[in-house]
């Protein structure tokens, strides 16, 4: 199901709900339902361990700030751990540890989401917690207070003392300006300083909610008393109408960007990147597969062109890493980063960079190169299943940005269908210089 | 409005007593259910070359996983820090018949995962396959040709020493890594665990493709070998592999035991200057080793003073009071001729001092005083509940069995460690941390602008 023209979540659980169940004999391990309130429950069967793990995925990220509230959806995330209106602050990690568990958050730009995992027989228990908190939860001011100064700390430890980290976050501010992605998740210090409860409150008050959410439980469990369950403790929440939502669609080609960084690195580092469709964005998804295999090309492993002409063979780069980032509700990036070894410039650097980039312009890719990506994703299919909280993982995410997680399970087969030369032409169409930016990272000048 | 009042009033009430009443409701039914776990049943055996062998069957996933230890790790490196390490990084550079290239697209092209790894006692080597004879048979044959007959070029070791001279210098752009690298110095000194397993500048460059190579055929050997094999095979496909990979390594016994590391007997305080918002800290001592009988009630009071994540004492006080912190933790590391506990943190520079001082004198009281029955009963529970994670997946199994493998442990251990967390007392965390961990001895390390000086935190609290 394709949800391109869809403006608002409620507009894509209406589309859902038209489509009706889904034919569950294609994919017999995932089960899809609604609660009486409307929200969504996904459930993935995986028996060979008695354990599940719990998450609730949130449609609200970073993303959705607004311009001097940035770091309120990962504050708000903390603020979940701390005060409900059965809870007191640390006990809800208490009860988790206490029935043997573990839990945590993740927030990011697109999404913010909770998750525990157990022994298969607390779920009651994890589903119990998840509710009390999407229905229940106190701002205090005091530990709002306290749970800033974690923050701070945090942002200090893995940004302002970690130059790279810094270097990403400045380079961030580039790769898709006047969005709330030019933001770090994190927040910058200033806008952190000046959050208040309320703001954290209001927020909470528009995005969590059952219209705002899915639950996906994974793991050793029945589905139909999993729906029970959800039914019990969510299915007497109100479902609101919910407002966030980027207005989806590609944005305008931002033009040619390049940025200057002088930080005390020891050694410095290219970053580039090209604002390129993502599947939310896309009318159809072809360009978002062509652009995934082109990825892989250049640096799907040891064998891939970039480890083995750039890092081996000229010895140009100490290290390079490229990837697709398709899966956002705003625009996609195709990145490049790279540190050069000793003896290679900055400049250097970029200019064999962009040289295999034009190469495959000017050639399609070998079948073989294409064939290996493939190998390595079909196997990647299982090997994930190895892992129950990739799986709801999967689940959760594809779900939050309104794309099928049906998606997934032919994600390969899909692959399969690129040819060589649609890996050309996405080449062409997209890594040109008016989608660029580009960061040369350097140590301050003496 | 009266009664609209005294309704606020009995709801306030209620929710001062939160705590004791019925939330969350299933709890209370959950109490008494005992966790269960997937149980390990692994086959073990010894090849005629004398390996040692784990095997479990998983049928469930169409996928095998091989994973060899070899006591080989940073602590066999000698007068050569970074030695194993860069051993362990050219295992797939070469082998006699095959370059860098067939190695690396040869298992790519099969969906296979081949990769090495070097910790402070081991070398891993690992290959992840899917199962079915089509895909495993090639891989495998790749596998074995890869690790049959290293050929360490000189041109992938220059590569190497280029890439580890490089990550070297981003080390000194943060503070993490170099705390770290001057903990285990301060604590270890001239122990095989004080120096750093990627090795320094002047050792890396030091290096020589015949180091790796005498490496290779000293520690690289049967004797010295354990293999762990999980996922979709019988067990006589699991004897056949065991023996082709036994047949491939060089010929050998176990290495020499390693001569015990001793605590420090008196504290010692180590600062590295440099310009960071945070310092970041870490302390700790010497306490014991893998198999050592107080490893339990030790492993216990750990998970209760800094081990357990939100709910320890450490995070409890220091981030979630005071907010000094993002992260607090300790750790205990039990090795094959040493293990520290450890504890770590970082915080803003101006409270350093506090954050310190309040961490040393919570490190102190435990010592002191032991935990809580209330803390042991929830350190408990925590622990057996966990036990079901812990063998959930292949992953996770062929952890447990190489762990089992490597430092000889009956293969019913996880049961037997379940049962013993059961029967530990408040008493004998009491004495076991009494007995190894002396609060004035401790090493201290920081990095941070300025040396912090322990002092206890004014009282912050605001009578709530």
């Amino acid at each position: 199901m394709r949800l391109r023209d869809q403006g608002s979540l409620i507009a894509i659980m209406a589309a859902v709900l038209l489509a009706g169940p889904s034919p569950a004999a294609d994919y017999p391990d995932t089960h899809e339902y609604r609660l009486s309130n409307d929200m969504k429950l996904l459930v993935r069967e995986d028996h060979r361990a008695p354990v599940a793990t719990v998450m609730i995925w949130y449609g609200v990220g970073s993303a959705d700030e607004p311009p001097g509230r940035t770091g309120l959806a990962h504050l708000l995330e903390h603020m979940m751990f701390k005060n409900t209106r059965h809870l007191q602050p640390g006990e809800f990690s208490k009860l988790v540890s206490r029935f043997g568990g573990t839990s945590n958050a993740f927030t990011s730009y697109d999404y913010t989401a909770y998750y525990q995992e157990y022994e298969v027989s607390r779920l009651p228990l994890a589903l119990e917690l998840e509710a009390e908190r999407m229905r229940n939860l106190e701002i205090k001011p005091e530990e709002f207070q306290r749970e800033r100064n974690v923050v701070l700390e945090e942002r200090s430890q893995r940004v302002e003392d970690n130059p790279d980290a810094l270097a990403g976050e400045k380079f961030s501010a580039i790769t898709r300006p006047g969005t709330g992605y030019a933001s770090p998740v994190i927040g910058w210090s200033r806008d952190l300083k000046q959050l208040t409860p309320a703001m954290a409150r209001d927020w909470y008050e528009r995005f969590y909610h059952p219209g705002n959410a899915r639950l996906v439980v994974a793991g050793d469990v029945d589905p139909d008393k999993v729906r029970t369950l959800a039914e019990r403790f969510f299915g007497d929440i109100p479902a609101r109408e919910t407002n966030a939502g980027l207005a989806r669609g590609e944005r305008p080609v931002p033009g040619e960007r390049r940025l200057k960084l002088e930080l005390p690195v020891r050694v410095p580092n290219l970053r580039m990147s090209w604002n390129v469709p993502s599947l939310v964005n896309l009318d159809s998804p072809d360009d978002y597969y062509a652009l995934t295999m082109l990825a892989g090309v250049l640096d799907g492993g040891q064998s891939a062109r970039l480890e083995s002409r750039l890092v081996r063979g000229a010895e140009i780069a100490a290290g390079t890493s490229t990837g697709y980032r398709g899966l956002t509700r705003g625009d996609g990036l195709f990145r490049i980063n790279a540190t050069p070894n000793p003896g290679t410039s900055l400049a250097e650097l970029e200019e064999a960079l962009l040289k295999q980039v034009r190469q495959l312009k000017k050639n399609p890719p070998d079948a073989d190169e294409l064939e290996r990506v493939r190998a390595q994703v079909t196997a990647s299919d299982v090997y994930e299943k190895d892992s129950v909280f990739r799986q709801a993982m999967e689940l959760g995410y594809l779900d939050t940005l309104g794309l099928d997680w049906r998606l997934a399970k032919r994600f390969s087969d899909r692959l399969a269908e690129v040819t060589p030369e649609d890996v050309q032409q996405a080449a062409k169409q997209y890594l040109v210089p008016a989608r660029s930016a580009v960061a040369r990272v350097q140590s301050e000048a003496k | 409005m009266t009664r609209a009042l005294t309704l606020i009033l009995v709801l306030a009430l209620l929710g001062g007593c939160q705590t004791a009443g019925d939330f969350p409701a299933t709890a209370e039914a959950l109490k008494d259910v005992p966790t269960q776990g997937r149980e390990l049943t692994p086959k073990q055996w010894t090849t005629d070359q004398g390996s040692t062998v784990l095997f479990m069957r998983t049928e469930e996933l169409p996928m095998l996983d091989v994973r060899l230890t070899f006591a080989a790790g940073s602590t066999r490196d000698g007068d050569r820090p970074g030695l194993a390490s860069l051993t362990s990084a050219l295992l797939d550079d070469g082998s006699e018949g095959l370059s860098v290239d067939d190695i690396a697209r040869g298992f790519e092209n099969l969906g296979a995962r081949y990769s090495t790894s070097s910790h402070r006692d081991m070398g891993v080597i690992e290959l992840r396959t899917l199962s079915q004879a089509k895909w495993r048979e090639p891989a495998v044959e790749l596998f074995l040709d890869t690790i049959g007959a290293p050929t360490f070029p000189e041109d992938a070791l220059e590569r190497a020493r280029t890439q580890r001279l490089q990550a070297l210098r981003r080390h000194q752009q943060v503070p993490g890594p170099q705390v770290n690298k001057a903990f285990y110095r301060t604590l270890y000194g001239d122990h095989p665990y004080g120096h750093p397993s990627g090795g320094t500048m002047d050792s890396i460059r030091a290096i020589e493709r015949q180091h790796l190579q005498a490496f290779w055929n000293e520690y690289y050997t049967t004797g010295n070998a354990v293999i762990a094999l999980v996922g979709d095979i019988k067990q006589e496909e699991a004897k056949q592999l065991a023996a082709r990979i036994s047949e491939r390594l060089p010929e050998g016994g176990p290495a020499p035991e390693l001569e015990s590391a001793k605590p420090l007997t008196e504290r010692k305080r180590e600062h590295i200057d440099f310009p960071s918002q945070q310092t970041h800290l870490k302390l700790g001592n010497q306490l014991i080793q893998r198999g050592h009988p107080d490893y339990v009630p030790l492993y216990v009071g750990n998970h209760i003073l800094g081990g357990g994540g939100f709910t320890s004492i450490l995070m409890e006080e220091v981030r979630q009071e005071r907010g000094y912190v993002y992260g607090i933790s300790s750790g205990l590391h039990p090795m094959a001729a040493g293990g520290p506990l450890t504890v770590g943190l970082q915080t803003r520079n101006q409270q350093a001092g506090e954050a310190l001082g309040l961490t040393l004198s919570l490190v102190k009281d435990f010592v002191a005083e032991g935990p809580t029955q209330e803390q042991l009963r929830k350190a408990r529970d925590n622990i057996r509940g966990n036990f079901a994670r812990s063998t959930a997946s292949n992953s996770d199994i062929v952890g447990q069995l190489a762990a089992i493998g490597f430092y000889d442990l009956p293969l019913d251990y996880l049961e037997w460690f379940r049962e013993q967390v059961n029967q530990t007392s408040v008493e004998d965390v009491k004495q076991a941390f009494q007995k190894h961990l002396k609060p004035e001895n401790l090493a201290i390390v920081s990095i941070g602008p300025e040396k912090p000086e322990p002092r206890m935190p004014e009282d912050d609290s605001e009578g709530e």
